[in-house]
């Protein structure tokens, strides 16, 4: 008996506790997109003709299959990040694939049907080279890793070690190649440079050097580059310097054969190093006695490799990429060539004649938003009819994947561009559309009392008119099962919903390209490249103009920064369709240290931006009249800092009437001592609704909320342990004042800071104990506030009093931000991105130094929660149930129109949009409310009143009658 | 328990921090500090002020800093008087809004002699300079270090703080400094407080174990809430179940 009742009660708190999302609303407010990144190899799996398979290796250290049907990841495996996970090899055999990861550290072997580890085997310490399948009579069954000074061979079966041996001369030789021709021989190839290249030949069976022979080469300097073995065994070399073209039979290794490409007819394109593209469609056979020389950008020639003699078969010109594939015992090579403007044809020729084969041309659409195509990777597959049909994946410059059928269908397109999302906002949609359709009625001037008064009829006639269509459109789909009423978002019917909870989410990745995203459906609804944005640059999204200022489009403002140069250019765009802007961003000549988006807004309601260059002179955008003039009546009270964290060195600078600005304070940390790792300030955009907290005497503790503060987090440069420190400096930005300073000593970074409100959070790792731990300060200006009307840095003489208090936190984190509601009315709740995938939403409540020790009646009165030194993780403040982020590298938080709802994109890896609601949804009735039940008891009560009360005159009546 | 806590825990650490600094009290310009002490175990560093009507700063004498090293850092200031024309420029610049900025040098405390303690490069920190006029001169100087001893910011702030645009009519007023100065090192956050915690725990425990009607098992002290519970959530449970709903489904899944 006592057992049931225990289990009833786990049940009673357990419908009690659960406050997560429940299961029918899994995916109804979140969605989430996953990415594999840029592709680095990519092998079509070709066991069977009906195989959907896709292998994808790519440069952020994932590996993947993807279903060329669909798009869809079959499964993926994300390593570490780093050079530890960098995938240098990705060979494909049957069911197998093998990776070698690390610089050759790892050989692991996957199962390509289920994604599942066959077999993993740490390798010896060396760098890796090169790696190949070894076959031999026909059959494939090892694979052979070449390092630095080692060569090892291993079964592909279970990993093992066939046999491993020392390179010779390792010392002075630079190996590079490794190859095999099936025939139980290993070729290693090396060189020493400015002499010659070093061939040595090794027995499959016992690894046992046959031969080893030099060859003159002194203009060689890099085999995988410009040789390819072609043929039978026979290396093919091009020089780039005498023009021509290099052969050596590897089997004989007598000197190479030197064949101008003058002889053959062929010039090469000035300042263009040609290269060779070669094809072994079986590793347990030799390699195709066919290939391809690139002579320029749009040039390629296919080669055929004939007695010693080389045939040209055909040459392809204008040729963007070209590549072979391989079914059955057909190879066929793909060419594609620019077709026009925005459309390149792609064709099909037999590998061994170089003969157009028919009906094979298809279309790839070059999107004007996308980049240049990059790579071509060809699936071909036999037709019932024994042709060849084909697919293609074109991977662009943008790191786009497009599969495309014939005759240009494009099957799917993956944007792996957003596995690296830099930055973000979150900008409102447009009021309506059709108010958009009015712009041009507010957009002029008036011109009349009368004119304007037909104009006000016509466009709330316009009104009108699409109030009934929506009405109609209503009465129409309530009549239609709901399965089918479909709710399709593009750019023409973009509009703000009812509690502003759809935005559009504008995205920046690192690649250059910039994506308009739709937070409801995760849909890409705009998408633009930018080219010639530099490899390491530093990025910075400004929303200008908001959808607030209706006959003005939107406007964003990019920062693009060359973070070697400091030169930046400005990318100005509408963030609703990705268009970019008629207004011309000004060119900006001088590197630029620091921006600001100030509140000030010119005659267009745009915000102005501040650039200040490195002379310190500072440009405005928009720089009209009225800016300039507004700027000049408000430059004393326009301060910026600059933070110089090579030198350690913070300082403010105030803005002139000329724009030219001064330094008014300078605070300057010794570098020898500890660096600036972060600054962090307040959200711009943060409200906070209470001043104070009422404590449990009724008495008032008024938050010290100054928006200037800065939270400046700097780390010890001594790296031992016991002398190690984090520093933390709350510093007001316009003044240069030190608000705080402390010192967490035996702690280490990585920090992750969150500063907003009167509080700042940071997390550490604390090298005494091993663990990480929060810490929160908070900042209160005591029992009165000084001025209670306005916050002005320059007259807030008394420093606020701080309070700390330090946890423990189970688990290291990735990254932090806290939550934002439109009036801050909500309590806030730190997100924090774990390296587990989760995102935990951890009420602030829980990181607060007023937290008591001891327990007593007034800290009960304010709901203090009792101290306890370790945060406990709790599965049900996970937001992402089990959608597990990849790689989160940073949240982004957006208040909504709901008071209780902040919008939450979690982007790294993958993407991950959900709302949160902190304090529960508080202004909004659940989904199942029983709305019959309310309006019915409602009904009963004022029919029960209209009774009541009639009754009651009757009884009056009847006692004034007695 | 404990009983009520007279102070609630932000006074005190406030408290505690006031301690951290070394409060100094200053000299006005007449009084000059002990100079023997200075020459035994410190060094005396100049403290520069510059108010201009057209804000290109140039950095005047003010006073001089006498910096004690050690490991508890002290600073004592001896500082001029305003002279009539500066307090008429004083006036002057305040009048156009104009900023009153101070410098220090950067200096290490911890060095034994002169030439570790130099380094090249100045401080600075500014307020305006009518709230210096309206204030009567009465400003506080803070010096801040770091963990090593590295002086690394100055603050100022005037008392009061607000430019009301009040006269100062009496020229003494603005003859004297009156400045608070104090020199502040970095307070050392606190780690979790794991000790602390688990006395209290142990408290706790004892205290259980002291008294034994505390003992008796969760079961037999509310037994008689259990069971009339235990009896309802039965009955719904059957009702539930009847009725087919989505909880009582739940609950009758994870009863078997």
């Amino acid at each position: 008996m006592a057992k049931l009742i225990l289990l009833l009660l786990k049940l009673c708190i357990l419908f009690f506790v659960v406050h997560a999302v429940f299961e029918d609303q899994v995916g109804k407010f979140d969605w989430r997109q996953q990415y594999v990144g840029k592709v680095r190899f990519s092998h079509f799996d070709t066991q069977l003709q009906s195989s959907k398979k896709v292998l994808v290796a790519t440069e952020s250290n994932v590996f993947a299959a993807l279903n060329s049907r669909t798009g869809e990841l079959f499964w993926r495996h994300v390593d570490k990040t780093g050079p530890e996970g960098n995938i240098d090899a990705l060979l494909h055999h049957a069911q197998d694939a093998v990776l070698v990861v690390g610089n050759g550290r790892m050989l692991r072997s996957w199962d390509i049907n289920v994604g599942g580890l066959n077999w993993e085997m740490l390798l010896d310490t060396g760098s890796f080279r090169s790696a190949c399948l070894v076959g031999q009579q026909g059959t494939v069954k090892h694979v052979a890793v070449l390092k630095k000074t080692v060569i090892s061979v291993h079964y592909l079966s279970n990993g093992h070690q066939k046999w491993v041996e020392n390179l010779p001369e390792g010392e002075t030789v630079d190996y590079q190649t490794v190859y095999s021709g099936g025939n139980g021989q290993v070729f290693v190839l090396g060189i020493v440079p400015h002499s010659h290249i070093t061939i040595v030949v090794y027995s499959m069976e016992d690894g046992e050097i046959i031969k080893q022979v030099s060859v003159e080469a002194p203009w060689l300097s890099n085999i995988p580059a410009s040789c390819a073995v072609v043929g039978q065994g026979m290396l093919m070399c091009v020089d780039s310097t005498t023009m021509s073209l290099n052969t050596l039979d590897l089997h004989q290794q007598l000197q190479m054969t030197q064949i101008p490409l003058q002889s053959l007819g062929l010039e090469v394109d000035p300042d263009f190093h040609p290269s060779l593209v070669s094809h072994q469609p079986n590793p347990a056979q030799k390699p195709l006695s066919e290939f391809f020389l690139q002579l320029g950008p749009e040039r390629y020639l296919l080669l055929q490799l004939n007695n010693g003699q080389i045939v040209t078969l055909r040459d392809f010109k204008p040729a963007l990429l070209a590549s072979f594939a391989t079914t059955g015992e057909k190879t066929v090579a793909a060419v594609m060539s620019p077709k026009n403007k925005t459309a390149c044809s792609i064709n099909l020729y037999s590998a061994d004649t170089g003969r157009r084969l028919l009906d094979t041309t298809l279309i790839f659409t070059v999107d004007p938003n996308g980049g240049k195509p990059e790579r071509l990777h060809v699936q071909a597959f036999l037709k019932k009819d024994d042709s060849v049909g084909y697919r293609v994946m074109v991977q662009t410059e943008d790191h786009a994947l497009t599969f495309i059928q014939q005759p240009g269908r494009v099957m799917w397109t993956r944007e792996e561009a957003l596995s690296d999302v830099v930055t973000m906002e979150m900008v409102d949609l447009p009021l309506t559309g059709t108010q958009a359709e009015l712009e041009g009625e507010f957009g002029k001037k008036a011109d009349g009392l009368l004119s304007m008064v037909l104009k006000r009829l016509s466009s709330q006639l316009i009104m009108l008119q699409a109030w009934i269509a929506h009405l109609w459109k209503l009465f129409y789909e309530a009549r239609k099962p709901r399965s089918q009423v479909k709710n399709e978002v593009s750019i023409e019917n973009l509009s703000r919903d009812e509690f502003n909870l759809q935005k559009m989410m504008v995205m920046v990745t690192s690649s250059g390209k910039l994506f308009g995203i739709d937070s409801k459906t995760g849909g890409i609804l705009w998408k633009h490249y930018l080219n010639n944005v530099p490899k390491n640059a530093a990025f910075k999204l400004m929303v200008q103009r908001t959808t607030a200022h209706f006959p003005h489009p939107p406007q964003c403002t990019l920062l693009i920064k060359d973070r070697d140069t400091g030169l930046a250019t400005l990318h100005v765009f509408n963030p609703m369709f990705g268009r970019k802007s008629q207004v011309t961003p000004p060119a900006l000549p001088q590197p630029i240290l620091q921006s600001l988006l100030l509140p000030l807004m010119d005659q267009d309601y745009a915000k102005v931006l501040l650039l200040v260059d490195d002379q310190y002179k500072v440009s405005a955008f928009p720089s009209t009249k009225n800016v300039l003039q507004q700027l000049q009546e408000t430059a004393s009270s326009i301060f910026f800092f600059l933070v110089d964290s090579s030198q350690g060195r913070l300082s403010g600078y105030r803005l002139r009437t000329d724009l030219s600005t001064e330094q008014v304070w300078e605070v300057v940390v010794p570098t020898e001592v500890q660096k600036i790792v972060s600054v962090k300030g307040k959200r711009p955009n943060e409200h906070v609704h209470s001043q104070g907290r009422v404590m449990g005497d009724r008495s008032v503790l008024y938050k010290y909320l100054n928006p200037n503060l800065l939270a400046v987090v700097t780390e010890s440069t001594d790296v031992h342990q016991e002398r190690s420190f984090i520093g933390i400096l709350l510093i007001d930005g316009v003044t240069g004042r030190i608000i705080h300073e402390a010192v967490q000593r035996k702690a280490r970074g990585p920090v992750h800071v969150v500063h907003s409100e009167n509080w700042v959070v940071y997390e550490y790792w604390s090298t005494k104990s091993r663990r990480n731990e929060f810490s929160v300060i908070e900042l209160y200006e005591g029992m009165e506030l000084y001025n209670s009307t306005v916050f002005s840095s320059l007259d807030r003489p008394h420093a606020p009093q701080v309070l700390q208090q330090s946890y423990i936190f189970p688990s290291s984190i990735s990254t932090m931000e806290a939550t934002l509601t439109e009036k801050g009315i909500t309590s806030r709740h730190l997100l924090i991105g774990l390296p587990s995938g989760g995102i935990l939403s951890l009420p602030k409540m829980f990181l607060d130094p007023r937290r008591p020790e001891i327990i007593s009646e007034q800290s009960r009165e304010e709901n203090l929660i009792p101290y306890a030194p370790e945060l406990i993780i709790r599965t049900e403040w996970f937001i992402n149930y089990n959608q597990t982020v990849g790689r989160v590298r940073g949240i982004h938080t957006a208040p909504s129109g709901l008071e209780s709802t902040c919008l939450v994109v979690a982007y790294g890896l993958d993407i991950y949009q959900t709302r949160v609601y902190p304090s529960k949804q508080f202004d909004v009735l659940k989904d199942d409310y029983d709305y019959m039940l309310i309006s019915s008891v409602l009904f009963a009560l004022f029919f029960a009143t209209m009774i009541s009360k009639r009754l009651a005159e009757v009884k009056l009546l009847n006692r004034a009658w007695r | 328990m404990a009983g009520l806590q007279p102070f609630n825990v932000a006074v005190i650490s406030f408290v505690l921090l006031l301690i951290c600094a070394n409060l100094v009290s200053c000299n006005n310009g007449r009084r000059v500090g002990d100079p023997l002490e200075a020459e035994l175990s410190g060094f005396s560093v100049p403290l520069e002020h510059s108010f201009e009507l057209d804000d290109v700063a140039k950095f005047q004498s003010r006073g001089s800093l006498l910096l004690k090293t050690g490991r508890e850092p002290s600073v004592s200031l001896t500082q001029n008087q305003l002279s009539e024309d500066d307090r008429s420029k004083l006036k002057e610049v305040a009048a156009v809004d104009g900023l009153y900025r101070i410098r220090v040098p950067r200096v290490f405390l911890q060095a034994d002699r002169q030439t570790e303690w130099q380094m090249d490069g100045y401080l600075t920190a500014f307020v305006r300079a009518c709230a210096m006029v309206e204030s009567h001169l009465s400003d506080v100087i803070t010096l801040h270090t770091d963990v090593s001893g590295y002086l690394i910011g100055v603050s100022i702030v005037t008392l009061p703080g607000a430019c009301r645009g009040a006269e100062v009519e009496d020229e003494v007023d603005l003859e004297v400094f009156n400045t608070t100065l104090s020199i502040m090192a970095p307070v050392n956050a606190p780690g979790p407080e794991t000790a602390l915690f688990l006395e209290r725990m142990e408290q706790e425990s004892e205290k259980k174990g002291k008294n034994p009607q505390e003992q008796k098992s969760f079961f037999a002290k509310y037994w008689m809430y259990i069971v009339p519970l235990v009896l309802f959530l039965m009955m719904s449970g059957a009702q539930d179940q009847s009725g087919g709903g989505a909880g009582g489904g739940a609950a009758n899944g994870g009863g078997r």
